[in-house]
């Protein structure tokens, strides 16, 4: 961490002597990139006298004693003493050994030396987002910090990443709490460009947020100027483009008529297809839709600072198209920021950070039945994408065809949609250091946004029954302001007590409110049944009498927070910290409004005893525990009032009426969650520093888990339009796990320097209570009109688990149908060829009592593993992501018999001994469809998620240029994923806790290739 | 040193004294754009807006008139396989069992109605303001129309008086009996009949006349013949009502809220609906389920092939009886002359219940199946004379039985020769044949077979003393914590 902190001598004095005569000057440079080092002190041996080096790293001693030594000291870097001989000139190098040591990170509301750092952090640094170039910050987690997993729910451009610390605790929200320079915010909007680092708390150090620190927290530092330092300037560049890693492998023309044939003979019906020669392989509607996608991105910051300035401006903009319909779910990002810090006096700091960002995106029907994908891989082949006049052609009405399956390339074609954001987010921050030992902190973080959304319903007949057809043309458009702000005071008071003990107190408060408000319409007959001309204003038609075609929308939430921490350290061996807050959510009733949460860190540095402080071997060696108490109150606003928001609305003279009637059943009695996390590790850093090893144990229990939409006894009317059932604190889950990240880094030589990474996760995730009655929770869907859900949240079962019937083979004759339980309660009378379902409870009959647990969306291990290397100019990095044991659910096959199927049914049984795995086709009723193991796959995989290459052009005419850094790289994102996964993207997780596993055929993420160019003036 | 740790202590105290002291106000604010449950009915509008809420939940009724007619002898199952709704097959076969959703949506929505109605009764004395007793009288209509459909499908229920049900009281409140529930239902319309004006003061709000039928159905379903008898009968002589001359008419959407009907269901399609939320649906639902599948042609449109006639339903009918084609939808016969094509569904008999299939002209807003306008005709007025004929049949007076039972078959003939002429109980047996014919398709079949002691003998695989009524959803009994014991043989 190159000059993270500038230290300035406080004073020169003038220079007094008696016969001296030397006299030096010089340069001091960093030993590795031999950039200037401005701020350090020099200083002679045994006196108080010294200089500073300037911006360019210059200083000039006169009147030196003969035998006088100079001592280079700089945060961060190995102090170097220099003994002065004759007048001259030097080039003095500084090597900045050791340094992360001295690295400051952030904990919570105040800073600490890594060193002193007692519960289970981990810092993501700006050298890895330059590595990983990410398109949003999220995905700078992904595989580069043990216990966070980061899934993306679509990878179409500008969809949101989730992010899971320690796994997955509540069937709430999920996600981390996101600070960015101490104010709430969302890591998405940023340019990741302007992040100086991430910083996970992932055990009871995020205590210092009680309330809503129970999912972890990531704090979000964004790049300042640096004090002292000349303008810089960075420009960063790069284009490519972007297609899809994966193509199912579906059946051609032919093979889809034979196998229809077979299907429609098993059923005792006559062939679709009398004739099949000629049909060849028909349309590949994935070719049509998978399109080779571009992407821009720029950025520019210009950065700098006086002794009493720092500034940093940058703007960046990203463009990307989608490799589905291109624009049609196209993102494109905008960013201005500016961070401006100012000492006002000694003592009063300004710092200010303010990001304007302008986010536009478009998107089609993902993840569902009947979205674009779905409708790809379903739609037979032996269609051509036009007919002969030139028209889309339409997938046939007729049964069979499934009446949301529609022509995909039609589909795409009739999707117009628009969204913006504009959204501005800042801080500002005062600091005031009354005396030495005391600072007062005012801070006020801040969102803005503002955002509008518009969506064209095109008159559009897709055949009759279909269920996309529009009778009528209209737009619905809506305009949503929200804005928060986050203000916090805070002091801190850091004593040195006796020589050895080191006492710091940090009290404070944090006041939050989020505030929203949403209005929105729909007009109907859009002129000319076009997008250009969609909009409400030339829109003539209404819904209708009594048809509302106007809403609005109100929300606001409150929090307020009292917080102390108190660090205690003696001799930086023992470090001992405790943390008390209290909150106030207005998201509960008056009686439970207020949460006390407490944790205590403590951590022994063994490297500074004396047993261990000559050792060869170790460098540094640090135990931990921490265990601490924190919450969560991410429910829907108000869930503890009985609000007049559900739907009442009845037919009189012939016209719609509305009324009022009561929303989502309250539940005066809902508190907080309560999380309690355990943490043991320990930090070792060994062969003078080369590697550095983090190993955690973590076991996380939450208790009075919030659960949404628990259902309640039907009498209280939670099932009537517009109600629902309450939130209630029902349930407790577990997550324990071992994590270890290992880094290694050496210079070989001079040229070449190495660099690795690995870091692992081990997950186990079980939920302990679900106190509702049935002790379970449902969740998702599967096939089309089958009312069993198959996911759960189970006590005894990891969230989300799969839950269906076991299968044992496949009939291979009516001997093995007789001899087996009946299968007839699952809706069809089983034959040869058909699955053999487990008759699990024994009870010989094979009905909805026979399901079980067969899968889990939670892998069991999570590694990351990536590679640094220099050579000369050139450098490579590569990262690597894998995990493994998690399965997902195929459920993009739409079992109508006149839909394409994936080729893996060509090796179907057709016969005694053909098959055991793979029914036999039919066009009839069968029990194969019905939600069994059958349909889950292993999901595990290892990615290689980023590569590359560059160089850096270095020289004299750079130097002359004034370019102090010119680099070319290329690169390959989502590079390659080995898997068994028939799926796109086995990666892909919808986000919800308990049906997240379920695959309507996900939006891969593509794997993209970028050339681009870094520069630095 | 001293002095800095008392300075600090001081600061550190203001600050914290200062924010503690506004904060835990701040954390308390009201929802915006919203009102309070708790703090309403401050106006009459207030009471009207919460009375246009318990009359929603009616349009969720389509499931019980669907599963009404699906229970009985007159149609089965259908739907696109034997997967398809499970629930519905099960009740088809009569198999049902504790663990069925369908069951389930009545019991919620039906429970619902009923929670609305009590959310104005409990706050029934809050404002004044005249005309107060018409709304405080179709509220209670709506809660006997709720009740009555709770104790005919699950037999006795919870009841709570005036007051809405809150979480928990199921573990609390125990099940009143059959007789407690009729109680209640009868003070209901007592009081609605002596307060609702004849005529409604919009098109599908409860009239006295739709009162005293709902009190008559309700004497009836006890077996009170005089009581039955005597309120039926001030809705003949009111004259308010009167049988529409072609039968072929009544079903059609021109033709809604005609002179017989007593009381309507309303529903429009100018309001979209999807199956995440069947009973948001402005629409009735139950058409598009029994509509023709995948159909091609003039006059409908399709739907998904529930609920489809037997072939013994389509025999019934007297030769004559103009009835017969506008029940029944024989969809072969109607293909090949209007050159329509059609699919075949699960149990596909060849029938479509006609009465409530999905018509062509409407407005076919997404979901199209699940929006059709068709009003639900709830009490017809044939069905008031019908029930009047059995009423004074089963009361001894054979002739005013025979008088109201030939008005209705003088319609469906069109002609006087088919009077029936029998006495005692072969009359009786001739209104409840009638009864079949007339109300094909109209979800009162199952209650009769039942009420009426035929139901084992009609409907196949019907076990006597427990499948005359349905089981308490299981979910239900597990909330109870024992409180709720099942109904007896689930």
């Amino acid at each position: 961490m190159k000059s993270k902190i500038l230290l300035f001598a406080l004073f020169l004095t003038s220079f007094v002597g008696f016969s001296q005569t030397n006299e030096i000057s010089g340069k001091v440079i960093d030993a590795t990139s031999n950039l200037p080092l401005p701020g350090v002190n020099v200083v002679i041996k045994n006196s108080t006298i010294g200089v500073v080096t300037d911006l360019d790293g210059n200083f000039k001693i006169s009147k030196l004693s003969n035998d006088a030594v100079l001592i280079f000291s700089y945060v961060g870097y190995k102090t170097y003493q220099y003994k002065v001989t004759k007048n001259e000139k030097v080039v003095i190098k500084l090597t900045d050994e050791g340094k992360t040591l001295e690295e400051v990170v952030v904990v919570g509301y105040s800073t600490k030396k890594k060193k002193d750092v007692t519960g289970a952090v981990a810092v993501i640094s700006a050298k890895t987002i330059e590595d990983l170039r990410p398109i949003k910050a999220e995905q700078a987690l992904q595989g580069t910090v043990s216990g966070v997993v980061v899934s993306s729910s679509s990878g179409s451009p500008g969809a949101g990443f989730d992010i899971r610390i320690r796994g997955i605790s509540t069937n709430g929200a999920n996600g981390p709490l996101v600070l960015i320079d101490g104010y709430a915010g969302s890591m998405d909007l940023l340019n990741p460009s302007d992040i100086e680092s991430l910083t996970v708390l992932k055990d009871a150090q995020a205590a210092v947020y009680g309330a809503i620190g129970a999912n972890g927290v990531v704090l979000v530092t964004t790049k300042q100027g640096k004090k002292n330092s000349k303008t810089k300037v960075s420009f960063n560049s790069s284009t490519g483009f972007q297609e899809t890693t994966k193509k199912m492998n579906l059946l051609n023309a032919t093979e889809y008529a034979l196998l229809l044939n077979e299907s429609y003979s098993n059923a005792g019906l006559s062939n679709p297809f009398p004739v099949v020669s000629g049909l060849g392989d028909g349309t590949n509607w994935q070719n049509e839709v998978f399109q080779k996608a571009a992407i821009i991105s720029n950025d520019i910051s210009v950065s700098g600072g006086s002794d009493k300035v720092t500034y940093a401006l940058s703007g960046s903009n990203i463009k990307q198209d989608g490799i589905i319909g291109l624009d049609k779910s196209g993102f494109n990002r905008s960013t201005l920021r500016l961070a401006l810090g100012v000492d006002l006096s000694n003592k009063f700091t300004l710092r200010s950070n303010f990001i304007y960002t302008d986010f536009n995106r478009n998107s089609l029907s993902e993840n569902g039945l009947g979205s674009v994908l779905f409708n790809a891989i379903n739609t037979p082949s032996t269609l051509s994408v036009y007919d002969v006049n030139g028209n889309y052609t339409l997938v046939p009405a007729a049964q069979g065809f499934g009446n949301e399956v529609i022509n995909p390339l039609a589909q795409i074609d009739n999707t117009y949609n628009d969204y913006n954001l504009k959204k501005l987010s800042g801080s500002i921050k005062l600091d005031y250091q009354v005396f030495k030992d005391l600072k007062l902190t005012s801070r006020i973080g801040f969102n803005s946004a503002r955002s509008t959304a518009k969506s064209f319903s095109k008159q559009v007949d897709y055949g009759s029954l279909k269920v996309f057809n529009v009778t009528r043309s209209s737009v619905g458009q809506s305009a949503f302001n929200s804005g928060d702000y986050t203000f916090d005071l805070f002091a801190e008071y850091e004593k040195k007590i006796a020589q050895n003990h080191k006492v710091k107190l940090t009290v404070g408060s944090t006041a939050y409110e989020y505030t929203e408000k949403t209005l929105g319409g729909t007009g109907y007959d859009v002129p000319y049944n076009s997008w250009e001309f969609a909009d409400i204003s030339l829109a003539q038609g209404t819904g209708g009498l009594g048809v509302k075609d106007v809403y609005s929308y109100g929300g606001i939430y409150r929090r307020s927070s009292y917080f102390g921490t108190l660090d205690y350290d003696y001799k930086g061996k023992y470090l001992l910290s405790g943390i008390v807050r209290r909150d106030v959510s207005s998201r509960f009733g008056p009686e439970n409004r207020v949460a006390y949460f407490t944790s205590i860190l403590g951590g022994w540095v063994l490297s500074e005893e004396e047993f261990l402080k000559e050792s060869k071997l170790i460098d540094f060696l640090k135990l931990r525990a921490s265990y601490g108490t924190l919450g969560n109150d991410a429910i829907g606003d108000f869930r503890y009032r009985s609000l007049l928001n559900g739907e009442a609305t009845y037919v009189f003279n012939n016209a719609l009426s509305n009324g009022t009637a009561n929303g989502v059943i309250a539940n005066t009695k809902i508190q907080w969650e309560a999380d309690k996390k355990f943490d043991v590790g320990l930090d070792l850093k060994i062969l003078n520093n080369k590697i550095d090893i983090t190993a955690d144990y973590f076991d996380d229990t939450r208790a009075e888990l919030l659960i949404q939409n628990v259902p309640v006894s039907g009498i209280t009317g939670y099932n009537a339009p517009g109600s629902g059932a309450p939130t209630v604190n029902a349930g407790t889950v577990s997550n324990r796990g071992f994590e270890l990240a290992v880094n290694y880094k050496t210079d070989l030589s001079n040229d070449l320097k190495l660099g690795l990474g690995f870091n692992a996760t081990t997950l186990k995730n079980k939920v302990l209570e679900v106190n509702n009655g049935t002790g379970y929770v449902e969740g998702g869907s599967f096939g089309v009109g089958q009312s069993l859900r198959p996911t759960r949240m189970e006590v005894g079962q990891p969230i989300g688990v799969f839950y269906g019937y076991q299968t044992d083979g496949i009939f291979q004759n009516q001997a093995e149908v007789d001899a087996h339980p009946s299968q007839v309660a699952l809706g069809a009378i089983s034959v040869p060829g058909d699955i053999r379902y487990k008759d699990v409870n024994g009870d010989g009959i094979i009905n909805a009592s026979d399901r079980t647990y067969i899968g889990k969306p939670i892998a069991d291990f999570t590694l990351g593993f990536n590679l640094n290397l220099t050579y000369k100019n050139f450098d490579i990095v590569a990262y690597t992501y894998a995990s493994i044991g998690n399965d997902l659910i195929r459920n993009y096959e739409r079992t109508e018999a006149k839909l394409n199927k994936l080729n893996y049914v060509l090796d179907r049984w057709t016969g005694e001994g053909t098959s055991n795995s793979v029914p036999r086709v039919t066009a009839g009723a069968s029990t194969n469809s019905v939600f069994s193991d059958y349909f889950v796959e292993d999901a595990s995989f290892v990615r290689i998620q980023n590569i590359q290459l560059g160089y850096s052009i270095k020289g004299k005419l750079m130097d002359k240029a004034g370019i102090t850094k010119l680099r070319l790289y290329t690169s390959v994102n989502n590079v390659y994923t080995f898997t068994k996964y028939r799926g796109f993207d086995p990666a892909a997780n919808s986000g919800d806790p308990i049906s997240g596993g379920i695959d309507y055929g996900f939006y891969p993420t593509p794997r993209t290739f970028l050339i681009g160019l870094n520069a630095n003036f | 040193m001293k002095k800095y740790i008392l300075k600090t202590s001081l600061i550190v105290t203001l600050l914290t004294g200062l924010t503690i002291s506004c904060s835990d106000n701040y954390s308390d604010v009201e929802p915006i754009y919203s009102l309070d449950s708790e703090s309403y009915f401050n106006s009459q509008t207030d009471y009207n807006n919460a009375l246009i809420g318990a009359y929603d939940l009616l349009h969720s009724s389509y499931i019980n008139v669907m599963l009404g007619e699906i229970a009985s002898d007159n149609t089965l199952s259908g739907g696109e396989s034997a997967t398809d709704t499970p629930g519905i097959q099960q009740i088809d076969e009569m198999t049902h069992t504790p663990v069925n959703a369908n069951l389930k949506n009545i019991w919620d929505w039906m429970f619902a109605g009923v929670q609305r109605c009590n959310y104005i009764m409990e706050f029934k004395d809050k404002t004044d303001f005249t005309g107060k007793e018409q709304l405080i009288a179709e509220t209670r209509f709506l809660r006997a129309y709720y009740h009555f459909e709770l104790v005919k499908w699950f037999g006795g229920i919870p009841l709570n008086g005036d007051k809405r049900f809150n979480v928990d009281d199921e573990k609390s409140i125990p099940r009143a009996s059959v007789a407690d529930v009729y109680a209640s239902i009868e003070a209901d319309l007592i009081y609605a009949v002596d307060n609702l004006s004849a005529t409604p003061s919009q098109t599908g709000r409860a009239t006295k006349g739709a009162a005293q039928a709902l009190l008559g159905k309700a004497y009836l379903y006890q077996n009170k013949f005089s009581q039955a008898s005597v309120v039926l009968e001030q809705v003949i002589n009111s004259n308010s009502y009167s049988l529409v001359t072609n039968y072929s008419t009544i079903f059609e959407n021109n033709n809604e809220n005609n002179s017989e009907s007593v009381f309507e269901i309303q529903y429009t399609d100018a309001q979209g609906a999807s199956f995440d939320c069947l009973q948001c649906s402005e629409g009735n639902v139950a058409v598009g389920f029994n509509g023709i599948r995948n159909y091609n042609g003039p006059t409908f449109d399709g739907g998904y092939s529930f609920n489809v006639p037997t072939q013994a339903s389509y025999d019934v009918y007297e030769v004559g009886d103009n009835r017969r084609n506008v029940a029944i939808l024989d969809i072969a016969a109607w293909a090949t002359a209007n050159n329509a094509s059609y699919g075949t569904g699960y149990k596909h008999t060849g029938f479509f219940n006609r009465k409530y299939i999905a018509r062509k002209g409407d407005a076919n807003i997404g979901d199209q199946n699940l929006t059709n306008p068709n009003n639900y005709r709830s009490i017809r007025y044939a069905d008031v004379l019908l029930m009047a004929a059995e009423s004074f049949s089963r009361a001894g007076n054979d002739v005013k039985g025979r008088t109201y039972l030939n008005l209705v078959r003088r319609r469906a003939f069109g002609d006087l020769n088919h009077d029936i002429t029998a006495s005692g109980s072969a009359l009786t047996d001739f209104i409840w044949a009638e009864r079949k014919v007339e109300l094909m398709g109209e979800g009162h079949r199952f209650f009769d077979l039942v009420r009426t002691g035929k139901a084992a003998l009609s409907i196949t695989g019907f076990t006597p003393n427990k499948n005359e009524i349905f089981p308490i959803p299981f979910e239900e009994i597990q909330f109870s914590s024992g409180n709720w014991q099942q109904n007896s043989g689930y």
